[in-house]
């Protein structure tokens, strides 16, 4: 009866939540709301994804205006693996909300918080379930138009100027993707992404189109921190609410990588990336480029968020690299790391939540001795540590190794050498973390700090402990993800079932 | 050849005031004036998306006795949408400037960053 209604339900329901923790006027029963909407998502999208992988892909009209007229959700392999990835995020940080929020924010902004907050994940959702286009632009300006507003509330000043810098640069982009949907239009006169690619057809050497794909993939890169369009991520997520940069750094940019896919592979076509425009020249480069200089850089940090948020700047590198290869094995790389990496880096930020609800602080110097004090949430900071620099057993094993294996498909050797290498360097910034919390005495004045609350160590733990997990057992996220890359390449939209 | 060019001119505009709101953005320092250079970026795209829904000889899209032809209303309705969007960015936009001034006593980028740096 209500299963038709599930595509969007998925969005619609955060979004009526929203105001209805503005009206509630109180931080409980927010987060009480925001928590049970958290988890009924999730549901929805488990079950939308458990029906896509054995069936068609999905269509909803909304409003019942048939498509290509109306917008249309549609829900395939790919995006329903994504949405399931948003609601797992959202639904475990918002149980590790609670403390850490409290701690964080002013009391009487709780509620505000919260209604922010479920914007956000509206508008991440919204981006991954539509199938329109312009639709698409409407869903990030409301994710990023929230998410400027939750990192302001970060306790320190330079919070503002970073969601400040990242308003600016985020508004940039989104203007490019306008402008790159606009052209699309200007050619093929609609707005509904199957159509479109149907339309599209033959059109590659159209100039329109290579400036429209173009914009679009300027505008997307800048939206998922590519370098050297990077620049606004590291002051934001070091300076956010530890709730909010462990949600942002799990699912923003994995989001944006989506939409890059979408448009790259669903709509234009792999031959206008890679065959009309340069993007196999380009990408890989960039994507190397910000393996190497974003755990160069994180290397040299001293406040542990930062270093960790540019890590997620390499991180993004490996993705793009899968993306860039535009194989199947490639393709898997990219989708597979995607998830393990939302995981990974979800968790490692839930735990450094941890230790910044007990000393204030995540500054390296302050971190001293930890190991002892905080036992559970420094020893899951290590897994994950253990994640981003790739041994085996852990989700960050699984991506590179098929990351490798897609390079040495493509004949790219001294590329595989490289992911090689830059892990590494993760080893390197991992290990600076692990001395300092391990093998260093514990100042004096730290003889108070306790674990952190069980509300914050287990959804840590809960990460952290699937980032291992889908480390060991892979048949499921690599199914998936192979499943969803065969999809992409198959054909554009317009041409499926 | 420049006939073409001058009937394009609405396209040369926006590729102007284009140009012109991202130096603005670039080149400013002082918080609001990057504001204001984002908006006239955001505009420009305005005036690209209302410049495409002309139809020649098309008429205001209202239905009238007697009229064949509309021009497109389709880019219009949508960047209604993307003026209410432009709207919220300013807003939140200004706001945050408003609460940087509070918190630096400056909206010049360059002393906000000389504050910052001791840390």
């Amino acid at each position: 009866m209500i299963t038709p209604h599930l595509p969007v339900l998925q969005v619609v329901l955060p979004l009526l939540a929203a105001p209805v923790c503005v009206l509630l006027r109180n931080g409980r029963l927010a987060w009480l709301l925001a928590l049970v909407v958290g988890w009924v998502s999730l549901l929805i999208a488990v079950l939308l994804l458990v029906r896509v992988l054995d069936g068609p892909p999905l269509s909803y009209a909304i409003g019942g205006w048939a498509p290509p007229w109306g917008i249309e959700y549609r829900i395939d392999r790919l995006n329903a693996f994504l949405l399931v990835i948003v609601a797992t995020i959202d639904a475990v940080v918002l149980v590790y909300a609670r403390a850490s929020v409290e701690r964080e924010i002013d009391p009487d902004r709780v509620y505000l918080f919260y209604a922010a907050f479920l914007l956000c994940f509206t508008g991440l959702l919204g981006i991954a379930a539509t199938g329109d286009a312009f639709n698409l632009f409407v869903f990030l300006e409301i994710s990023s138009l929230s998410s400027y507003a939750l990192i302001a509330m970060g306790r320190d000043r330079r919070a503002l100027t970073a969601a400040y810098q990242y308003l600016i640069m985020g508004t940039i982009g989104a203007t490019f993707i306008l402008i790159g949907v606009g052209l699309a239009y200007m050619v093929t006169g609609t707005l509904n992404m199957a159509d479109m690619a149907d339309r599209l057809v033959g059109l590659t050497g159209n100039r329109t189109v290579r400036v429209a794909f173009a914009f679009l993939t300027v505008g997307l890169s800048l939206k998922l921190a590519l370098f050297p369009l990077h620049l606004w991520l590291p002051n934001a997520y070091a300076y956010a609410p530890s709730t909010v940069t462990a949600f942002l750094a799990a699912t923003a940019t994995k989001v944006s990588v989506y939409a890059l896919l979408r448009f790259t592979f669903s709509i234009f076509g792999a031959d206008v990336a890679f065959e009309v425009l340069p993007l196999d020249l380009i990408l890989p480069p960039l994507a190397i480029l910000a393996m190497f200089v974003g755990s160069l850089v994180a290397i040299f940090q001293d406040d542990v968020k930062r270093m960790l948020a540019y890590s997620s700047v390499a991180q993004i590198g490996y993705i793009v690299l899968g993306i860039s290869f535009a194989s199947l094995d490639g393709l898997t790389a990219g989708i597979v790391h995607l998830f393990n990496h939302a995981l990974t880096k979800g968790g490692l930020f839930l735990a450094l939540g941890c230790v910044f609800y007990r000393l204030g602080s995540v500054r390296l110097k302050d971190m001293r001795g930890l190991g002892q004090r905080m036992p559970l949430a420094m020893a899951a900071f290590v897994v994950g540590g253990l994640g981003l620099i790739g041994v085996p057993l852990t989700a960050g094993f699984v991506s590179k190794w098929y990351l490798v294996v897609a390079a040495l498909g493509n004949g790219w050797w001294p590329v595989a050498v490289l992911v090689l290498a830059s892990s590494l360097l993760a080893l390197v910034y991992v290990w600076r973390v692990v001395e300092v919390v391990y093998f260093q005495p514990a100042p004096r004045e730290h003889s108070e700090v306790r674990e952190a609350p069980l509300s914050m160590v287990l959804p840590t733990w809960l990460l952290i402990g699937a980032s291992v997990y889908f480390g060991v057992d892979t048949s499921v996220t690599v199914g998936v993800a192979r499943s969803a890359a065969a999809f992409l390449l198959q054909a554009p939209l317009g041409a499926g079932p | 050849m420049i006939g073409d060019a001058l009937g394009l001119y609405n396209y040369w505009i926006v590729i102007v005031l284009m140009m012109v709101g991202f130096y603005v953005v670039i080149s400013r320092g002082n918080l609001v004036k990057k504001i204001v250079g984002l908006n006239i970026f955001q505009t420009s795209v305005f005036v690209l998306y209302i410049s495409m829904g002309w139809v020649e000889g098309g008429t205001a899209p209202i239905l009238a006795p007697g009229v064949e032809l509309y021009s497109n209303p389709l880019p219009h309705v949508l960047i209604l949408t993307a003026i209410v969007v432009g709207v919220a960015t300013t807003a939140l936009g200004l706001a945050l400037v408003v609460r940087i001034r509070e918190a630096y006593g400056t909206i010049e980028e360059d002393e906000i960053h000389r504050q910052d740096e001791p840390t």
